[in-house]
């Protein structure tokens, strides 16, 4: 009597869960529906921006959460030895989909694009090739983007690095410091084109009347004739590179005045009793100290460095010989046209970085997950 | 004698330290004014008229400051009806949020399923992460521009957050990661054992606990997403019906890069969320960005 209820209870409840499961499963091609259609929707030209607004809540935020709460559904109204198993995928997967869509995939074929020819004449991949990274170092343009590179990978960390450095320290001891801080550090709130924006009217070389840019106003001030600051070569890329100090500057100093502060006061107190002066102090104390957040400063800067694109696009699209090799991947891939030459300039840059990502992946090691 | 000897180098060292003061307040108030003029004379310039900034430098204002005829709004009506900049914002706005809020939520997802379910392979998903942080958008450029084309989402919105989603995950995952992976073991367990899915224990228990690191990290990929132009270039494209405030603003150097009067209206304007970020959420702000600068 009493097995057999049980046998009832359990058969309903297995008719239960398959009913469950198959709702679950309807909500989740519900969802599904909902995203391809507004998908659709949002591909008609000339749709109202309402419409839009309305779609991208619908569809972009709502649809990411309708996926995982009705996949979590149908896990969960699965029998429990495949629920264990499918769940965490259910948490995991859109994540893989998407990384292995939009990077794993593109990096590898891009490696492969890099060994073939590939132009918008040829339409697609004719024929295996290594001109594209033999160009790398006869093309006269490209050669030029590297040395410019190479300006930008020198200078941005030194300047932005000591004088960070040096602002950190200073402002360690001045009541105003949060402050003078956020000044600083405001220009990283501001996008790489409307810096150039700002830059651009500071070096504005007016070919008629009052020179309004302020550069030139201040260099005829002095009796000096007035200059297109971003004509002359070679010096016009450290025009740029500025842009690009006062842009990263604040980041240093924020980063490098936290290191600053952990530097023991007593230490400090005891070089004072010695009487060490407070150059000696920086350069034998801080500097030590703070030598591991410099690295991570430096890393980090020329990281970005390697990619610089906006402000050269926007300032001078590369004219005047001030060219790097991110807009040089640019414009062979969208004014050029040549997608095995743009595919060998990324593989260059990529190749800048991976010191940084086999770092990365080591250090990753010793907080090893448990 | 020797007393007083020593109270004189007293005296003389605590002068010197007084002036060594004086003398740092003032190198710092110099650089801060450095830094703060090349935007303040955008700010200052956007207010004046067409021929006045043509005329005569921003600086010039200081001598007639309260002449109230010399301000106007005209720069900002313009660039926004005439250039477009008012739809760019617009579109800025609705690319923007979503494509911070579906990055997100998926790295919460998986950095939860990574720190607290175990499964094979969950390591390697999280070491291929970590890889993935510093790869160079450029090597996602073309490729993804091809299938794009194919599947004919190129210069739709769907298409850039999606985009954006996807170079802005492993930062997310990994960020996220650590702070969800921190939380201690034992309410993880406390929820289990009472009976909670981990659908419930990571929507009321996670979410929640790890509001400010999501918070740092959406601030982020906010401006991340607002400031770029690169992605936007490239799947989104110049267009005026889509284009966002970046792309505008520099098809309008191209274009009209002597027009001071509607350059530094529309740069502003392209600036005026950032900034209000800044200006509000300064601490998440900071965070965010410290946290956020590995990105690749």
């Amino acid at each position: 009597m009493n097995s057999r209820t049980e046998q009832v209870t359990q058969n309903s409840l297995g008719g239960l869960q398959t009913r469950d499961l198959i709702i679950k499963g309807l909500m989740f091609l519900g969802v599904i529906g909902v995203i391809i259609l507004s998908a659709y929707v949002m591909t008609i030209p000339d749709t109202p921006k309402i419409i839009l607004g309305l779609f991208a809540i619908v569809a972009g935020i709502g649809g990411i959460w309708g996926i995982f709460y009705s996949l979590n559904g149908i896990a969960e109204s699965m029998p429990s030895r495949w629920h264990d198993k499918l769940l965490p995928w259910v948490f995991v997967s859109p994540a893989v989909l998407f990384l292995g869509f939009y990077i794993v995939y593109p990096t590898i074929s891009t490696i492969l694009d890099s060994f073939f020819v590939y132009t918008l004449s040829t339409g697609g991949w004719a024929g295996f090739t290594f001109d594209n990274y033999s160009k790398l170092f006869t093309d006269p343009k490209l050669l030029t983007a590297l040395r410019n590179n190479a300006f930008w990978l020198l200078t941005v960390p030194v300047f932005s690095v000591s004088l960070g450095l040096i602002l950190a320290v200073m402002m360690d001891r001045i009541p105003w410091e949060k402050q003078a801080k956020a000044l600083i550090f405001m220009p990283m709130a501001i996008s790489f084109v409307g810096a150039s924006v700002i830059w651009r009217f500071v070096y504005f070389y007016s070919t008629y009347g009052e020179q309004i840019g302020l550069l030139n106003a201040i260099v005829t001030f002095f009796g000096g004739a007035p200059q297109g600051w971003l004509v002359i070569e070679p010096w016009n890329n450290f025009f740029l590179i500025t842009i690009m100090v006062w842009l990263q500057t604040g980041f240093a100093v924020v980063v490098l005045s936290a290191a600053v502060k952990s530097v023991p006061v007593s230490l400090l107190e005891a070089a004072k009793l010695d009487g060490a002066s407070e150059i000696k102090i920086f350069f034998s104390i801080i500097i030590p100290v703070v030598g591991g957040t410099i690295l991570t400063v430096t890393t980090t800067m020329i990281t970005l460095v390697l990619k610089i694109f906006d402000i050269i696009f926007v300032m001078t699209s590369g004219q005047y010989n001030t060219d790097v090799i991110a807009n040089m991947m640019y414009s062979q891939m969208f004014k050029v046209g040549n997608f095995g030459y743009a595919s060998a300039i990324a593989v260059l840059i990529f190749v800048g970085v991976i010191p940084i990502l086999i770092y990365n992946i080591r250090s990753l090691d010793q907080r090893s997950l448990s | 004698m020797n007393k007083i000897e020593s109270r004189v180098g007293a005296s003389t060292t605590q002068r010197s330290l007084m002036t060594s003061k004086i003398v740092i307040n003032l190198i710092v108030l110099g650089v801060v004014i450095l830094w703060s003029i090349p935007t303040f004379s955008l700010l200052v310039s956007s207010f004046r008229g067409a021929n006045a900034i043509r005329s005569s430098g921003w600086w010039t204002v200081f001598g007639s400051l309260f002449e109230a005829g010399q301000w106007t709004l005209d720069n900002y009506v313009f660039v926004i009806t005439n250039d477009k900049m008012g739809l760019a914002f617009l579109n800025s706005l609705l690319v923007t949020l979503p494509a911070t809020v579906i990055p997100i939520t998926i790295a919460a997802f998986a950095s939860y399923g990574i720190a607290w379910m175990n499964f094979r392979g969950r390591k390697l998903i999280f070491v291929f992460i970590v890889g993935m942080l510093v790869v160079p958008l450029q090597m996602a450029l073309i490729p993804l521009f091809k299938q794009y084309t194919s599947l004919g989402i190129n210069g739709t919105f769907l298409g850039i957050w999606m985009a954006h989603t996807g170079f802005g995950l492993p930062l997310a995952t990994y960020l996220l990661f650590g702070f969800i992976s921190g939380l201690p073991r034992d309410i993880i367990e406390a929820a289990r054992i009472d009976g909670a899915t981990p659908m419930t224990t990571f929507v009321v228990l996670i979410l929640p606990l790890t509001g400010a690191a999501i918070a740092a990290f959406a601030v982020f990929q906010f401006l991340w997403v607002w400031n770029d132009l690169l992605v936007a270039l490239i799947f989104l494209g110049t267009r005026e019906d889509v284009a966002l405030v970046t792309t505008r603003l520099s098809e309008m150097v191209g274009s009209r890069g002597q027009d001071w009067h509607v350059l530094t209206a529309g740069a502003f304007i392209s600036m005026t969320i950032p900034l209000v970020v800044f200006f509000s959420l300064q601490r998440f702000f900071v965070r965010g960005i410290v946290a956020g600068s590995v990105k690749g």
